[in-house]
């Protein structure tokens, strides 16, 4: 795993932690959707998925939102599309 | 006559199972189908009459031996799989009393209605069952049998093993009901004290069939997709009784909201019939105009809305997306029907509520002092909006709450709370609420549940909760909380706070955001004045609440 890698999970946990804060954001499977193991509706995915786009400086396409429902998909999606990580680094 | 009426005066079961099911059946309908159920995987489920009145009463035959029959209250914990939906019609075969809750919600306002329902049954999944009721069982005396779809869990039954227990059984088909017969109850919220359970009976199934031909379009073999949960009264009403009652066939989405998956569903689906709201609107907008034009939509006759106020610009994108005009349509969970609506006597009108239907008088009044009501002539002068009574979906009244029920009326008024005017026309305009009800995603959300929640933190002196404007929701809940002594407003304590509120209320009812304050605005005798908290927070003048109201959408 590169450096960027890790940098863009802990960006992605953060910012799903800041969203569902009473889930254990910490021990996700990675390759089931988020909506399977946190208590979370379909406007805190919104917020997610919306928080990611401002926080990485990405657009993503509504039509592919469904994507971003587990953390690999967020990886895999993300990755190659993003350049650079800015925004303030995870509070944890 | 209505159909309804018919039976009536023939003597027959006026029930909603009669008009959703065996109705049908006579009419040698039973081949037909009356139920899509689409999976997460979009797998296609069709349900003919045939089937959904031979599994209707399997369930029936389940709660008849569990001796669960007229005036029981059976529930439902349960995303939009068949289980929920033939739970319903099986309870209404028994004259059992129907309730659904949403899957979404966390276990402290399950507990509170399913104690206020008086639930001697309910249907889960043994997922749901662990996560959100074992914990609260204990304080759930009344309720008996808790039947689960999949899976195991101590005190309980598995649903499989139930219903083949019953196998064979002689119908369970209660005696015939009447129109007056208690059918279900749904739950709503009101500024202070726990939710109040609107008690609805057979014969408002009439009214929703009628409304939904109406304004929706509804028709013998119409397709027709009303995407609103039955946790809503909306998805009982209008995805539920309206389709089977009208002979409508309705699809039944079990996924979550996604862009693609939604006009996929109507492309394939050939979908005549759309009612959704105005948050599920809003979240297609963001994907503009192109996006549907993708797919073949060609099949739309009539899209519309309800929950919260529809916006003109929803309108115009809905007419440049669509090349329709989405309707919108009014109505609360007390009315048990729509009973104003955009569209369905001339062309729609962007930002409208429309005219009453037909039977509906409705009239914007003021509360005078002594506690009887006047109403406002002066068009465009903002009131409350009022319904004479009765109308044939009226609730019954709330349950146990004889208090709160005679509150809801001034002499021949049922008053709203909403705030509307009417224009020139005489068409009707929402204007905002005239409590501090919060409208979130087109929940009713009542600040008190919220605030009790986050009392419940050791940190935690007082709170109060209030819905903030949201270009998406409507309104997102937003609490204001005083720290007792020794504690500091840190951003961890705000994490710690939202969480339990999370936990304890599910996604759905808890606030989105916390901010600490020294002390909160008041009345001399000590009542939190929310409004002082939303106008603040809005940068409006604290004393000029009009100045709030207009400021809503609508």
């Amino acid at each position: 795993m590169t450096a960027t890698d890790d940098r863009l999970r802990s960006v992605i946990l953060d910012t799903l932690k800041a969203v569902a804060p009473d889930g254990d954001v910490e021990n996700l499977d990675p390759g089931r959707s988020f909506h399977d193991q946190l208590d979370i509706d379909s406007v805190d995915f919104l917020n997610f998925a919306m928080a990611l786009e401002r926080r990485l400086g990405v657009r993503v396409a509504e039509v592919d939102y469904p994507r971003l429902s587990s953390l690999d998909g967020c990886l895999a999606y993300l990755t190659p599309r993003i350049t650079a990580i800015d925004g303030p680094p995870p509070a944890n | 006559m209505t159909v309804g009426q018919l039976a009536i005066a023939n003597g027959d079961d006026a029930s909603i199972s009669a008009l959703a099911l065996d109705r049908w059946l006579a009419a040698g309908a039973g081949e037909r189908v009356a139920l899509t159920f689409v999976g997460p995987d979009l797998r296609t489920d069709p349900w003919t009459w045939h089937r959904l009145a031979a599994e209707a009463e399997r369930f029936a035959s389940m709660f008849a031996a569990a001796g669960i029959g007229k005036g029981d209250g059976i529930f439902t914990l349960l995303g939009r799989v068949p289980a929920l939906y033939l739970t319903a019609l099986a309870a209404w075969r028994r004259r059992a009393v129907f309730s659904s809750l949403f899957a979404s919600f966390g276990p402290q306002p399950i507990a509170t209605r399913l104690h206020r329902g008086h639930a001697c049954a309910l249907v889960t999944t043994a997922d749901l069952y662990r996560r959100k009721i074992a914990a609260i069982r204990d304080s759930l005396p009344a309720l008996r049998d808790v039947f689960l779809i999949d899976g195991e869990a101590a005190g309980c039954q598995s649903l499989a093993s139930a219903l083949a227990a019953v196998e064979g059984a002689p119908p369970a088909v209660a005696a015939a009901a009447d129109a007056e017969t208690p059918a279900f109850v749904h739950f709503t919220s009101g500024t202070t004290g726990a939710p109040k359970g609107a008690v609805h009976v057979h014969g408002a199934a009439t009214a929703m069939a009628e409304s939904a031909r109406l304004v929706l379009g509804y028709a013998p073999a119409a397709k027709v997709w009303c995407t609103a949960d039955p946790g809503w009264i909306t998805g009982v009403a209008y995805g539920l009784i309206a389709p089977l009652v009208t002979g409508a066939s309705a699809i039944i989405d079990e996924g979550d909201f996604e862009i693609g998956r939604w006009y996929q569903l109507i492309a394939r689906h050939r979908v005549e019939s759309w009612y959704t709201s105005p948050t599920a609107l809003r979240m297609l907008m963001r994907g503009g105009v192109e996006l549907p034009r993708q797919y073949d939509l060609s099949s739309l006759r009539i899209v519309a809305s309800v929950g919260e106020p529809l916006n003109p610009e929803v309108v115009r994108w809905g007419e440049a997306a669509f090349g329709l005009s989405i309707r919108d349509t009014w109505w609360q969970t007390e009315t048990g029907s729509i009973l104003i609506a955009n569209g369905w006597n001339e062309t729609v009108v962007p930002g409208a509520l429309g005219y009453p239907l037909p039977g509906i008088d409705a009239a914007i009044v003021e509360r005078l002092p002594s506690g009887a009501v006047a109403e406002i002539v002066a068009p465009t002068d903002i009131g409350e909006l009022a319904i004479r009574r009765p109308w044939p979906g009226m609730f019954r009244g709330f349950l146990d709450d004889p208090e709160r029920t005679a509150q809801a009326f001034a002499g021949d008024w049922y008053l709203t709370g909403d705030l509307a005017r009417r224009d020139a026309a005489g068409r009707f305009r929402f204007v905002g609420r005239a409590d501090d009800i919060i409208s979130s995603a087109g929940h009713r959300i009542g600040p008190f549940e919220v605030e009790s929640a986050l009392m419940e933190h050791p940190s935690v002196a007082e709170a109060g909760v209030v819905g903030v404007p949201d270009p998406l929701i409507g309104e997102r809940v937003k609490a204001f909380v005083v720290l007792k002594p020794g504690y500091e407003g840190t951003p961890e304590l705000e994490r710690g706070l939202l969480a339990l509120a999370r936990r304890r209320l599910g996604p759905t009812l808890a606030p989105r955001e916390i901010t600490f304050m020294p002390a909160l605005p008041k009345t001399r005798s000590g009542k939190i004045l929310r409004r002082v908290l939303k106008c603040r927070e809005l940068g409006l003048p604290e004393g000029d609440l009009s100045t709030l109201e207009t400021a809503e959408p609508g």
